[in-house]
């Protein structure tokens, strides 16, 4: 029963995906439509968190963008997708960094991970 | 002409469209489904098939109800429904004759029918959709049904929306598109949900509007 639903799944799951995790830098090349045009843009910053599984699995990015904290969420399946590049991976110690919200500057800093 | 088929419902999950959105769809097992019955004005007054849906060994049913199937010669299936056709399209359809789910195609629009989730004994806000009291300030009317009406005819009059048993009853949604089909594992996907739990019986016409 359930394996039917992994079956449909399965058709729309990208094979390949990146292993980026909280706290890693990335860049995400998004495809949008502008008028009738359709080109890539790129969002890069921290990924505070990853939920769900399988093909409903999305994360968020966070970065600060003229002084303004902006977070986007993206399906990690989604075909307006092209390429998720990790930059930078994060030691951090905790699954869902909410706490950046709060923190500006240098306190948002997260140290890098070396292994 | 009217198309309809019986099915079962898997369960839902999400998948993505041309334009790359999140779409929200019920997977749906349906059919193949068989003719067992044609209802024919001269003899039953009014015009449909009877389908079966999902063979069984014989010896699951009675011995009425496994005549049905020996006389059509069709394998003996688990559920029998009939649905409504019109006269004159009674004509292609025959006595065992196997309906799929290639009868559908994405982008048509389909009417479902399922036996909703039983709710037990619900309360008029869930059941109704009535408002609940003041939670604070001292009331301690807090979800009951309020009046009952008025004074004057000394009774409560019949239909009175009040506490009691939901769920468990057939519920039709209209207007479901449908996403996606795959002849080969018998899968109907549709947009949105459907009435009752995994696993239940659905059945799934051409929609109306």
């Amino acid at each position: 029963m359930a394996d039917l639903i992994k079956m449909i799944e399965q058709d729309y799951m990208k094979k390949e995906i990146p292993p980026f995790r909280p706290g890693d830098t990335v860049k995400v090349h998004v495809k949008v439509v502008e008028g009738s045009r359709e080109r890539t843009q790129v969002f890069e910053g921290t990924v505070i968190r990853r939920r769900g599984s399988s093909l409903s699995e999305t994360f968020t990015v966070r970065r600060i963008s003229y002084g303004v904290g902006v977070e986007r969420t993206f399906p990690v399946h989604s075909p307006r997708l092209e390429k998720i590049e990790i930059m930078r991976r994060g030691r951090i110690r905790r699954a869902r960094l909410y706490y950046l919200r709060d923190r500006i500057g240098k306190a948002a800093r997260i140290k890098e991970r070396k292994y | 002409m009217r198309k309809g088929m019986l099915g079962r419902k898997i369960g839902m999950t999400q998948v993505f469209d041309e334009q790359g959105k999140a779409v929200p769809v019920t997977v749906i097992e349906a059919g193949p489904c068989t003719v067992v019955n044609i209802r024919t004005l001269e003899r039953d007054g009014y015009t449909a098939l009877q389908l079966g849906h999902e063979e069984v060994r014989g010896e699951k049913l009675n011995r009425p109800l496994r005549g049905q199937f020996t006389k059509a010669k069709v394998k003996p299936q688990r559920f029998l429904r009939e649905i409504r056709v019109e006269a004159e399209d009674l004509k292609e359809f025959a006595v065992g004759q196997e309906i799929k789910v290639d009868v559908f195609s994405p982008g048509d629009y389909v009417d479902v029918r399922g036996i909703s989730k039983g709710k037990g004994f619900a309360g008029g806000i869930k059941r109704h959709g009535m408002h609940r009291g003041p939670m604070k300030h001292g009331s301690k009317y807090h979800r009951r049904p309020g009046s009952l009406g008025a004074k004057g005819p000394a009774r409560v009059f019949k239909g009175r929306k009040l506490p009691g048993r939901m769920g468990g009853e057939a519920v039709t949604v209209q207007h479901l598109r449908v996403v996606q089909v795959d002849p080969a594992r018998n899968l109907l996907l549709l947009r949105g949900a459907v009435p009752g739990p995994r696993v239940g019986l659905i059945l799934i016409r051409d929609s109306l509007r």
